[in-house]
């Protein structure tokens, strides 16, 4: 019974990170249609950045992690205006397809930057290794302080987007412009701008989960294939569906966790896409899809 | 007639190779209504979409009071005062009534954030209906309803001129009646100039003062809406009142003079 506990919490720690960046994906899909598939990237980048403030210029975690999250949203705002906006109107096959070039370009041109190139860093993190237990040292439910601030942080990053989703003008403006963007440009809503802020939000979104990750991982340049698991994720949650990205991730970061433990080797790799297949059979539209036919 | 407000000069638009508006050229007075008739694929749709910026047009321009739009962002027009409700009502179906009107008022600065809730009890006296679904997403509101938001949504942008496409769409004929009554109300006590596009010139012509006839891309008559309803073409093929002669008992059919 422990162990089953133990395997979900771990498993549901490595889901929040499948999380964040399945809401990656999702928030670049609902406002502009189109697939991200650079996500993981952006994770890794953010994973670099924070690594370079800590490391390189010596800030604290803190400063950093705040440090990243502006760098990120930089970077994303800039690779929406200078790579995507000029494709605007493009098919939608072009526009995935320069984002996995983006990635394979962001994964060489990060080992070619002398201090980050081909070697794993470690984000000296104050909490790296701690352990805390809970029920009885040594009899009780073991969680390392990695999991739980990656869990922690997530429901924190969560709250935060729900408050600003609902309750500012930009986040609603931003749902009004994935909702419908010709009506938006009609209210006058700068539709251009709002997609760009939202690859922002995306990258930074993306940043926190790397700074999250990297403690467990460490920092290379092919951390962002985490990404791939995050995929299956969205897609289980029903693709663009902000609460069925979050379960999504749960879901395939708890079962891969189960199954790396109950099932003979090797499963725990392809558990995530066993589940999508699963999904797509069982409900295609995935847990909170919506069943809207897109109108013309 | 006084300084327009808008004025349109050979306005030329196409969607691609297909030229969809051929040289119009319209005035709207200021406080007036105006109405432009046309069937399906006449082009007034397009004429709005030009004039809100969403279409840029190929020649000609358009003057909004002293500033010309033609090139212009459809933000920066909004906030010149000149809003677009556009045909199918486009409202935001997830967001809640609220929100939706909320969006409307999404050029005015976040400083009137107070002056803008104020705003949206003004518009609620307007259509009470909507005041008793605040909080309901707009996507689960009837078509009229659907209609009314984005009426009121437009309203709450402060404009000083709507255009209005097609308000008439899929309602029925009480609706329309209905909802022409208040966008008379609206324009009298607001003193909003209106452009409405409408294929229904039974009620058109009933409501607005001035009138153009729209037919495959070129304005083809325009007159005050009380002479329009009493030329024969109008008559016979907009207001669908027969009149196509017997002459030596066989039918004919009569042909559009525009006189």
């Amino acid at each position: 019974m422990l162990q089953l506990l133990q395997l979900i919490v771990s498993g549901a720690a490595i889901g929040c990170i499948y999380a964040l960046i399945a809401l990656g994906f999702v928030l670049i899909y609902k406002a502009t249609e189109t697939v991200n598939f650079a996500q993981g990237d952006l994770m890794m980048i953010g994973g670099f950045i924070g690594l370079s403030a800590m490391t390189v210029i010596g800030m604290p975690f803190a400063l950093a992690f705040v440090v990243t999250i502006a760098a990120m949203a930089l970077v994303g705002m800039g690779t929406e205006r200078l790579v995507l906006r000029p494709l605007l109107g493009q098919p939608a096959f072009t526009v995935v397809m320069i984002t996995i070039g983006l990635g394979y370009l962001a994964r060489g041109v990060v080992t070619m930057i002398p201090y980050w190139g081909t070697e794993t860093h470690t984000l000296p993190v104050p909490w790296k290794d701690e352990v805390i237990w809970i029920g009885g040292e040594g009899s009780g439910l073991v969680v390392s302080v990695e999991h739980l601030v990656i869990i922690l942080a997530t429901i924190a990053l969560v709250a935060l987007l729900y408050v600003f989703f609902r309750y500012t003008r930009l986040g609603i403006a931003m749902q009004a412009t994935s909702q419908n963007q010709l009506a938006a440009f009609y209210m006058g809503i700068p539709v251009r701008r709002v997609n760009m802020l939202i690859w922002g939000l995306s990258s930074a979104i993306c940043g926190v989960a790397g700074l999250l990750l990297a403690p467990i991982t460490f920092v290379h340049a092919n951390m962002g294939f985490v990404g791939l698991k995050a995929f299956p994720a969205a897609v289980v949650g029903g693709f663009g569906s902000i609460p069925g990205a979050l379960v999504g991730g749960l879901v395939i970061g708890i079962v891969e966790s189960l199954a790396g433990f109950y099932l003979p080797e090797g499963f725990k790799d392809i558990a995530a896409y066993v589940v999508v297949l699963v999904m797509l059979v069982v409900k295609p539209n995935g847990l909170f899809g919506e069943n809207l036919t897109k109108k013309v | 007639m006084s300084d327009p407000i808008l004025q349109l000069n050979n306005i030329e638009a196409a969607y691609g190779a297909v030229k969809a508006i051929r040289g119009v050229s319209l005035n709207v007075a200021p406080g007036s209504i105006v109405t432009v008739l046309g069937s399906n694929g006449a082009g007034k749709t397009t004429i709005l979409k030009t004039i809100s910026g969403i279409l840029d047009p190929q020649k000609g321009s358009i003057v909004f009071r002293h500033d010309k739009l033609e090139g212009r962002d459809p933000a920066w027009i909004v906030r010149q005062g000149l809003v677009h409700v556009p045909e199918g009502r486009e409202i935001f179906p997830l967001l809640t009534v609220r929100e939706n009107l909320l969006m409307g008022a999404y050029t005015r600065p976040s400083s009137q954030r107070d002056e803008v809730a104020k705003d949206i009890e003004d518009v609620f006296s307007y259509f009470p209906i909507l005041k008793e679904r605040t909080n309901q997403p707009a996507g689960q509101l009837s078509g009229g309803q659907q209609q009314m938001l984005a009426i009121s949504r437009a309203l709450l942008a402060k404009p000083t001129m709507m255009l209005l496409d097609e308000p008439s769409l899929g309602l029925s004929p009480k609706l329309t009646r209905e909802i022409f009554e208040i966008i008379v109300r609206i324009n009298r006590e607001r003193g909003v100039t209106l452009l409405v596009v409408e294929q229904n010139a039974h009620i058109a012509l009933q409501y607005a003062d001035y009138g153009y006839v729209l037919e495959i891309g070129r304005i083809v008559m325009h007159d005050t809406c009380a002479a329009l309803r009493e030329k024969d073409d109008i008559k016979e093929f907009y207001l669908g009142v027969k009149e196509s002669g017997v002459r030596e008992g066989r039918r004919w059919k009569k042909k559009k003079q525009w006189r």
